[in-house]
């Protein structure tokens, strides 16, 4: 069922092209009824009948304990309902958004396959599996910012954002390899049981640091934020579904959902702590430099991937109680906020904050959606933002009254979280109308519906907190070990808790930045003035070493690949010389060598042909001659195989030498007459090259028929083949049976192979997109 | 290049080598051969055809442009592994039919799988064919 779900997506992408051929319109309708569906599929099976913990499991590479395991736990389910449920929205309102785009197919297929993917990861309970999902949300997402692929600029974000994931991820599957060491296990409800095992164990920091590594790049901490405000270059739907509210969110939701076997230990809160404060605090600052809406949006949202790190590192159950809540309340007004930036751009013809004002006039239904959204981005009463604040402050102040830092991190991140709110939900609408260019105009009704309904839930999960009140506590089960029951269920929601230290320092935040917005004419260009220190911007070290790999990549290539065949062949056979009799020499018993074989009339006669042909190749004066003598060698070693007992190899041999003299006379026939350029000196090296490779394979030859293979090997295949593989021939049924997956490999190769010569005789530099 | 000998050999050539290669496909289970050396013969065959009448005849008679035979096998050898999961096994585990059929014996989803690699290797090879003879054109 779960499966089903998670695939369910994927299945789609495949029916786009298909789906399309009914109409744009209808197409894209139709396909955004998928993650509506899932949505109440969750919600119904999951969130209001009580099913969680539910276990669902199938073999999938069961010898290394890699199976499709999933569960559906409270934890996950929030994360399902944000990604199916942002995801409708997101769905609908780009059919609308991309209505004119000419690839809005392909969008459809990246953005299915994405959220399948995304499903994939938070419901997977084994970890590779996990990883595999969170390596295909990588690539969707560098299709989907690389969507307008003319644009130098997409490319180039594009890249980044997959170079720096790609590579978190490298380091996330060694930490999953190196937990899959300590435990034995692959589960994170297994190694989640044992963190005592985990945390006394020697690889217990590098495993940590590892998984870090994936969550840091996923989730756009510092040093690694940079990616995350180009990859804005996407289309404003994608933004507001992968780099907002779901995908780099992925990184938290491993962090926590992993907590539990590293929980307690000082480097795991002390680093969680320190990056996530840092990017709070800084990202928050960044954010009142923009002027660009989307760029002010992408930065406070890597603010708040901070806090929710941070909160992670505090890791008290308060702590991941407030995580969970802040994490609903972000999804719900980043996405309407970043929805309502793509209305305005279509409406107005611009994002740029200074040169549009007073739009209430005109967007009546988009201001209020948007309103609501930066009320609750603020942190003001009733909406469900100022839960969400209440309890990062509490978190914060159980956390640290000694530990001044954080506490002073977290008050001016919620203050220019404030900030950043007023200039991108309030002051496009408010105050006097201005625009650049046309008459600006409203969203059509589908865009404006899906944004509406996100931010007026803003509002009904701040007056109404019991709706996800008991989820969240389950989930805040979920990702702390042994969480004690009295605690958990003392953890309710509510709008109000009195008069306390908490509220006060929420209104103080709200009344400062309220005092900066309204002498925001003066403070802003002193804002705008103060850069950050070099070491902040990391994005140059990322340059520099991209181009040190691109460079690197040059000179391998100019020295391996240099266009000249026979050195290709001079390197090849040198490789192979130098490691085979290396491993022969240096590994090998050669005294087992015996030169005194029985020999028959007829090898000696197929010995003498295949030499005299050999020569012929080399002495031929023309092309033609030098692949006819080839051939013969060719089928002469194929009569070999015939003698020797191995007609299949024998039967291969004879097709592919015909093929392969076909294909050289082909080529040859049109080719210019055959000159000799080669010098002595050149060939005389040639010579020994060949004579020592000749030598080599002769006594690696003689080695192997001196070792015989053991016989269990013969008689296991031969015992099995019939009644495992109902085939009484065990080459062919290796093949296409007992290692089929190789074979499937090998084909995949081959075909590759066949549309790099294609690419390389056929494709033209101005034929632009078509094959 | 055109001879008439080699022209009236290869009309009667091509069915007979076209046969072959379907029954070295699905001999290959048993005895020597296989879906790779049918593809082989087969792609032979129209390589034949191609050097007698000229490649824009053999691209004719194939009809089918030899990239989507190339993905027609894949798919082949994909889904042959898939049938599995229908009963719920791994990925590639090989499914039989109970009773024997007429001429072919058992079928199986390992043969669906050579039969992908023998449309795949017709593909590749005419790919390969069809372009190299069409570049060098001068």
């Amino acid at each position: 069922m779960l499966l089903f779900s998670v695939l369910s997506g994927i299945f789609v992408a495949c029916l786009v092209p298909f789906l399309f051929k009914l109409g744009r319109k209808p197409g894209s309708l139709i396909i955004s009824l998928v993650p509506l569906s899932l949505f109440l599929f969750y919600l119904f099976n999951f969130g209001i009948s009580d099913n969680l913990g539910y276990y669902e499991s199938f073999d999938f590479f069961p010898a290394l304990g890699v199976n499709l395991n999933f569960v559906m736990d409270s934890y996950a389910l929030i994360f399902a309902l944000i990604i199916t449920g942002i995801g409708t929205v997101v769905f609908f309102y780009s059919s609308y958004y991309l209505a004119e785009n000419p690839y809005l197919d392909r969008f459809y297929i990246y953005i299915l396959v994405f959220m399948a993917s995304m499903l994939g990861i938070v419901i997977s309970d084994n970890m590779v599996i996990m990883f595999i999902f969170w390596e295909f949300t990588s690539i969707s997402s560098f299709m989907l910012i690389g969507f307008k692929h003319r644009e130098e600029k997409s490319r180039y974000s594009a890249w980044q954002a997959l170079l720096v994931t790609g590579s978190g991820a490298l380091a996330l599957l060694a930490g999953i390899l190196l937990l899959y060491l300590i435990t034995g296990k692959m589960n994170f409800s297994e190694i989640n049981s044992m963190p005592q095992i985990i945390q006394s164990s020697t690889l217990f920091l590098p495993a940590m640091f590892l998984v870090l590594g994936g969550a840091f790049t996923k989730s756009a901490q510092m040093p690694f934020h940079f990616w995350l405000p180009n990859a804005m270059e996407a289309p404003t739907p994608v933004s507001a579904y992968l780099h907002s509210a779901t995908m780099v969110k992925a990184g938290i939701y491993l962090m926590a959902r992993i907590n539990p076997a590293f929980q307690g230990a000082i480097e795991w809160e002390t680093t969680l702590s320190v990056f996530g404060g840092i990017t709070m605090l800084f990202a928050a600052y960044m954010a009142l430099k923009q002027i660009d809406l989307k760029r002010i949006l992408a930065y406070t949202t890597l603010s708040v991937l901070g806090t929710l790190t941070l909160l992670i590192g505090i890791g008290t159950p308060a702590a991941m109680q407030a995580m969970i809540v802040y994490l609903i309340a972000h999804a719900l007004y980043k996405g309407t906020l970043f929805l309502v930036a793509g209305a305005i751009d279509h409406g107005t013809g611009t994002r740029n904050i200074d040169e549009i004002g007073g739009l209430k006039k005109f967007m009546p239904i988009t201001a209020i959606a948007a309103t609501l959204a930066a009320l609750s981005m603020a942190g003001v009463i009733p909406l469900f933002g100022f839960i969400g604040k209440e309890l990062l402050y509490e978190a914060a102040l159980e956390h640290s009254l000694v530990d001044y830092a954080t506490f002073g991190a977290v008050f001016f991140a919620a203050l220019f979280g404030v900030v950043a709110a007023g200039m991108s939900g309030i002051f496009p609408f408010f105050g006097k109308a201005k625009y650049p260019n046309e008459k600006p105009h409203e969203a059509s009704f589908i865009m404006t519906t899906g944004f509406v309904i996100t931010a007026f839930l803003g509002l009904l999960f701040g007056l109404v907190p019991m709706l996800v009140s008991d989820n969240v506590a389950k989930a805040t089960s979920d990702v702390y070990y042994n969480l004690p029951l009295a605690v958990g269920s003392s953890m309710q929601l509510a709008l109000w808790h009195g008069f306390n230290s908490v509220l006060f320092l929420s209104l103080g935040t709200l009344a400062l930045g309220i005092g900066i917005l309204m002498f925001r004419a003066k403070l802003f260009p002193i804002i705008r003035k103060i850069n950050l220190p070099e070491f902040l911007q990391p994005s140059k070290a990322y340059d520099v070493s991209t181009a040190i790999l691109i460079g690197s990549a040059r000179l391998t290539t100019k020295i391996l690949q240099n266009g000249y065949l026979r050195n290709y062949i001079t390197l090849i056979l040198l490789t192979l010389l130098l490691l085979t009799s290396y491993s022969l020499f240096a590994f090998s018993d050669l005294s087992v060598i015996s030169l005194y074989y029985p020999v028959t009339f007829y090898e000696i006669t197929i010995a003498v042909i295949i030499s005299i042909s050999a020569v012929l190749v080399i002495k031929s004066s023309g092309r033609l001659q030098a692949v006819a003598a080839l051939g013969v060698v060719g089928i002469f070693v194929a009569i070999i195989f015939s003698i020797y007992g191995a007609p299949d190899l024998a039967l291969t041999q004879y097709s592919i030498e015909t093929l392969t003299v076909i294909l050289f006379v082909l080529v040859i026939y049109k080719l210019p007459k055959f000159l000799n350029y080669s010098k002595f000196s050149h060939r005389l090296q040639d010579f020994v090259l060949a004579a020592l490779v000749g030598l080599t394979m002769t006594i690696l030859i003689l080695m192997v028929t001196a070792n015989e293979l053991p016989p269990e090997f013969k008689d296991y295949y031969g015992q099995t083949s019939y009644i495992l593989g109902k085939g009484r021939n065990i080459v062919n049924v290796i093949l296409v049976d007992y290692r089929a997956l190789d074979t499937l490999g090998e084909i995949v190769v081959l075909s590759l192979a066949a549309l790099g010569v294609f690419a390389l005789l056929k494709l033209k530099k101005d034929d632009g997109d078509s094959i | 290049m055109k001879s008439i000998i080699l022209q009236t050999a290869t009309r009667y050539l091509l069915p007979i080598l076209l046969l072959f290669s379907f029954f070295l496909l699905f001999r290959g289970h048993n005895s020597p051969g296989g879906g790779f050396v049918g593809g082989l013969v087969a792609a032979a065959a129209y390589a034949l055809y191609s050097i007698a009448f000229g490649v824009e005849e053999a691209k004719k008679l194939l009809r089918i442009e030899p990239v989507y035979l190339i993905a027609t096998g894949l798919m082949f050898a994909l889904i042959s592994g898939m049938i599995a999961f229908f009963s719920f096994d791994t990925f590639m585990t090989g499914k039989w039919s109970d009773f024997n059929f007429p001429l072919f014996g058992k079928l199986g989803s390992p043969l669906l799988f050579d039969l992908g690699v023998y449309v795949v290797v017709i593909g590749i090879t005419l790919k390969i064919l069809f372009t190299i003879s069409e570049e060098v054109k001068p």
